[in-house]
C-alpha cells in the first residue's frame, strides 16, 4: 500500500525553521495550505525553532532550513526550501500518486 | 530574491558580539589583534603537526578558512584530525569536527590506528565529533532555503566548548547533496565569513582530481586566505607523500613540495628547505669511544655537532666503530640513536657483544634506541621523514647511521646526496654528532664515494682490510678532520674481545708494516738482535781469552828472566871475588916491593 493512500492514516510532519525569518513564515504557510487543502483533519504539524532548541538539528540532520520531515507515515520523507512549489511538495510528500523513480530530481527547478 | 538572514540574525548573541569586534578589518585594529606578530603580520594558529608549523612560519591563518585539497587517500581528513587534536593537548584550543561524510563512529576508529584518541578528547568536552550527511535521495529541494541548519548545528558546537578550531570535511559532499549550487555557494561563502567572525581558525578539505591541484567544485573560490595541496605519489613502486603551501596570503611560507609522513605518530611534515647553513659550531669533543683513535684526532675525538663518515671496505670494521660511539654516548648518559639498514636489533646486540659492547643495558634504560629497518620499504624522502621525526622525539644527541651507502637502493645516487645534505643540515642545526658508516665496494679506489657525500663530512675516516701475504689485516687512518690537527698514520686496528685496539705503528726497513708481516719482521729483528748478542758475548770471550794468554805468557816470560838471572847470579858474584883477590894479591906485591926504592915501579905504571 502507498503511502497516502490510506484516508485513516494520521500525517506527522515537522518543520525545521531557524527564528521567525520571512522565509520560514512562508513554508509555515505553504505547508498549512498544501495540508489544508490534501490533508484536511488528518496531519500534524510540528514547528521546531533551531534558534531555541539547536541541539535538535542533530535529530534530524537538519542542514538547509526550513527543511520539513514527514515523520509519518513512514518512510521519512524531507524536503527542504520554502514549499513554494506546490507541485514539487506533493511530490515530495508523495500525497499524489507516485510518479516513477527519481523523475522528481529531473523535474523543472521553481525559480521563484 | 529574498533577503538571506544574516549571522547576526541568526546568532543575535554570538554572532553580533564577534561582528562588532572583527567585521570592519583595517589595518590598524588588526595590528591590534596580533600577539605575536611575525615577519609577515598576520596572527596564526599553531598546527601543532611537526614540521608544518615551520614551512608556514607559525600554522595556519587564525580566524581564517584554510583549504587542504588534495587526491582521495592524501591524509586530508587525517591533516585535519591532527590540526585539532594538537590543538587541543597542544595549544589548549579546543575544536569541532564537522564530517559531511563519514559517520563519528567510522571517524574515531579510523584514525585509533594512527595514535589519535578522539573518544578520550570528546569526553572531556574538548572535541565535538559531529557527522553531517547529506544526500541527494533524503531531499527533495522546493524553493528558497539556506544552509541555517548547518549554521546552528556549528554553532552550538563551537559555543558549547568554546571552540577555537573547526574542520569541515570535505564540504564538497555538500555540492553533491544539494542541487542549487548557486545556492550553495553563497551559503558557503557566508559560512566562512561567520566562521571568521566568530574567531574559529577553520580547516575545510576538497577534493582534488589527480594532480590537478584544484578542488572539483572549486573551493580555492571561497578560500582566499591559504591552501594547502597534498599529494602522493608512486615512483619505483615506492610512495612519497608530499606537501606543498600553494597559496598563503600575507604570509612568507616554504614553497617547495615537502614530504610527509602518516603512519601510528600521525602527520609529520619534513620542512626541507627551512634548513640552511647557519648552524653553530661546538669546540667541545666527543670521544670515537676508543681511545687510541681519540689520540690520533687531537687526542680528545670527533667535535660535537660534527658529521663524521666513516668508509670502508666489507668487514673492515665500520659497524663496530660506530658502535664504539653510540655505546660511550650512551654510557655517558647521552641520549644516541642507532639506524640500521642491514642488521635487525638482535643481532647487533649480538655482534657487538662478541667484540666486548653490551648494548643491551643502555638500551633498557632508554639511553640508546636501535631502530632497523630496510632502505627498501620507504621512498627517501620517507626515510628522511621519519628520521626527522624520530630525531625531534627522542632528541638524541649522537647518532650513528649504519650504513647510508645502500640509500642508493631506494633512490639514484643523486636524490640520496640530496637527502643526506638534507638530513645532515637537520642533524648539524641540532648539534648531534652524527657518524655515517658507508661501504665502499671490494676494489674501488678507497677516497671516492659513490655519492660523492664526503664534502658534506667534517671528519672522514677510512678503513680498509686488504689482502697481502696471504691474509687480511685492518687498516684505519683519519682521512680528513676539519679544523684540529690530526695524525696522517695509517694504523692497524684489531678487533679483540674487548672492543677495538689500535696498534702502535711498526716500521720496518720498507716502510710500515701490518700483520704477519710485521710479526714476522718483529721476530726475524728479534732473532738478528739475538744473534748479535751471542756474537758479542763469543768477542768478549775471545778477548778475554786473548788477555790470559798474554797474561799467562808474560808471566812465563817473567818467570824465565828470572830463572835467567838466577843462574847467572853466582857466576856474576864469583866474577866479583876473583876480581877482589886479584887486588888484594896486587897489592900484596906491591907492598913487598916497596921496602926498598921500590916505589917506582908500581908509579910506573
Amino acid at each position: 500500500m502507498k503511502p497516502g493512500s490510506d484516508r485513516s492514516e494520521v500525517w506527522e510532519i515537522f518543520l525545521y525553521i531557524a527564528g521567525e525569518t520571512p522565509r520560514s513564515v512562508i513554508a509555515f504557510q505553504n505547508l498549512k495550505d498544501i495540508c489544508n487543502t490534501h490533508l484536511a483533519g488528518r496531519y500534524t504539524i510540528e514547528v521546531i525553532d533551531l534558534m531555541k532548541n539547536p541541539t535538535l538539528a542533530e535529530i534530524d540532520q537538519i542542514v538547509a532550513i526550513p527543511t520539513l520531515v514527514r515523520k509519518l507515515p513512514k518512510p521519512v520523507r524531507k524536503i527542504i526550501g520554502d514549499l513554494s512549489n506546490t507541485e514539487k511538495t506533493l511530490i515530495g510528500l508523495q500525497i499524489r500518486p507516485v510518479r516513477p523513480k527519481n523523475v522528481h530530481q529531473n523535474a523543472p527547478r521553481n525559480v521563484s | 530574491m529574498h533577503h538571506l538572514p544574516s549571522a547576526a540574525q541568526i546568532f543575535p548573541d554570538g554572532g553580533t558580539m564577534s561582528k562588532t569586534t572583527t567585521t570592519k578589518k583595517t589595518p590598524q585594529n588588526q595590528a591590534q589583534r596580533i600577539q605575536k606578530p611575525d615577519k609577515s603580520g598576520i596572527e596564526k594558529a599553531a598546527t601543532g603537526i611537526a614540521g608544518f608549523d615551520e614551512i608556514t612560519f607559525g600554522g595556519l591563518p587564525r580566524n581564517r578558512p584554510t583549504l587542504i585539497c588534495g587526491g582521495p587517500g592524501t591524509g586530508k581528513t587525517l591533516f585535519g584530525l591532527e590540526f585539532l587534536t594538537r590543538g587541543i593537548t597542544v595549544h589548549g584550543e579546543p575544536g569541532v569536527f564537522v564530517s559531511f561524510d563519514e559517520t563519528a563512529e567510522d571517524l574515531a576508529n579510523n584514525v585509533k590506528s594512527l595514535g589519535l584518541d578522539l573518544p578520550k578528547l570528546i569526553a572531556s568536552k574538548k572535541l565535538i565529533l559531529d557527522s553531517l550527511r547529506v544526500d541527494r535521495e533524503d531531499y527533495l529541494e522546493t524553493g528558497e532555503y539556506d544552509l541555517g541548519g548547518l549554521f546552528i548545528r556549528v554553532g552550538s558546537a563551537i559555543d558549547s566548548i568554546g571552540a577555537k578550531r573547526i574542520v569541515l570535511d570535505s564540504m564538497e559532499a555538500l555540492f553533491s547533496g544539494l542541487t542549487d549550487h548557486t545556492r550553495l555557494r553563497s551559503e558557503i561563502r557566508r559560512l566562512f565569513g561567520w566562521l571568521k567572525d566568530k574567531g574559529v581558525t577553520a580547516i575545510v578539505t576538497g577534493e582534488s582530481p589527480e594532480s590537478s591541484g584544484k578542488t572539483r567544485e572549486g573551493l580555492e573560490e571561497f578560500i582566499s586566505d591559504c591552501v594547502v595541496y597534498l599529494d602522493h605519489r608512486v615512483i619505483d613502486t615506492i610512495c612519497t607523500r608530499r606537501l606543498r603551501i600553494t597559496k598563503y596570503r600575507g604570509s612568507l611560507h616554504g614553497t617547495n613540495e615537502y614530504p610527509f609522513l602518516i603512519d601510528e605518530a600521525g602527520f609529520c611534515v619534513l620542512p626541507v628547505t627551512s634548513l640552511n647553513l647557519t648552524y653553530p659550531a661546538s669546540t667541545e669533543h666527543v670521544s670515537t669511544g676508543v681511545a687510541n683513535i681519540d689520540r690520533m684526532l687531537d687526542g680528545k675525538g670527533y667535535y660535537r655537532g660534527s658529521s663524521v663518515l666513516v668508509t670502508g671496505t666489507p668487514g673492515s670494521g665500520k659497524s663496530s666503530l660506530g658502535a664504539h660511539f653510540i655505546n660511550a654516548a650512551a654510557l655517558r648518559g647521552e641520549r644516541s640513536l642507532l639506524w640500521s639498514f642491514e642488521e635487525s636489533e638482535a643481532q647487533i646486540v649480538r655482534n657487538m657483544r662478541s667484540i666486548g659492547i653490551d648494548l643491551e643495558p643502555s638500551i633498557k634504560n632508554g639511553s640508546l634506541k636501535i631502530l632497523a629497518n630496510r632502505p627498501q620499504i620507504l621512498g627517501l624522502e620517507m626515510h628522511l621523514a621519519i628520521m626527522y621525526r624520530e630525531i625531534n622525539s627522542f632528541q638524541p644527541k649522537c647518532i650513528c647511521i649504519d650504513p647510508i651507502s645502500n640509500f642508493t637502493s631506494a633512490g639514484t645516487v643523486s636524490e640520496t646526496k640530496v637527502m643526506l645534505t638534507r638530513l645532515v643540515d637537520l642533524t648539524k642545526s641540532k648539534g648531534i654528532t652524527t657518524i655515517m658508516t658507508y661501504l665502499i665496494r671490494g676494489g674501488m679506489p678507497g677516497e671516492t664515494t659513490e655519492t660523492g657525500i664526503s664534502s658534506l663530512m667534517d671528519t672522514w675516516i677510512s678503513m680498509s682490510n686488504p689482502e697481502f701475504n696471504g691474509e687480511r689485516n685492518r687498516l684505519l687512518s683519519v682521512l680528513k678532520c676539519r679544523g684540529m690537527p690530526h695524525s696522517n698514520q695509517v694504523r692497524e686496528m684489531l678487533l679483540t674481545h674487548h672492543g677495538i685496539d689500535l696498534i702502535e705503528p711498526y716500521l720496518g726497513p720498507s716502510g710500515a708494516v701490518t700483520g704477519a708481516a710485521r710479526k714476522s719482521l718483529e721476530a726475524s729483528e728479534k732473532a738478528l738482535a739475538v744473534e748479535r748478542e751471542i756474537k758479542l758475548l763469543r768477542k768478549k770471550k775471545d778477548l778475554e781469552n786473548s788477555r790470559d794468554l798474554t797474561e799467562a805468557r808474560i808471566k812465563m816470560l817473567r818467570s824465565r828472566l828470572q830463572t835467567q838471572e838466577q843462574s847467572l847470579q853466582p857466576e856474576i858474584s864469583q866474577a866479583k871475588s876473583l876480581e877482589q883477590v886479584k887486588v888484594e894479591d896486587r897489592t900484596r906485591m906491591g907492598a913487598t916491593r916497596s921496602s926498598a926504592p921500590d916505589h917506582k915501579p908500581q908509579e910506573q905504571r
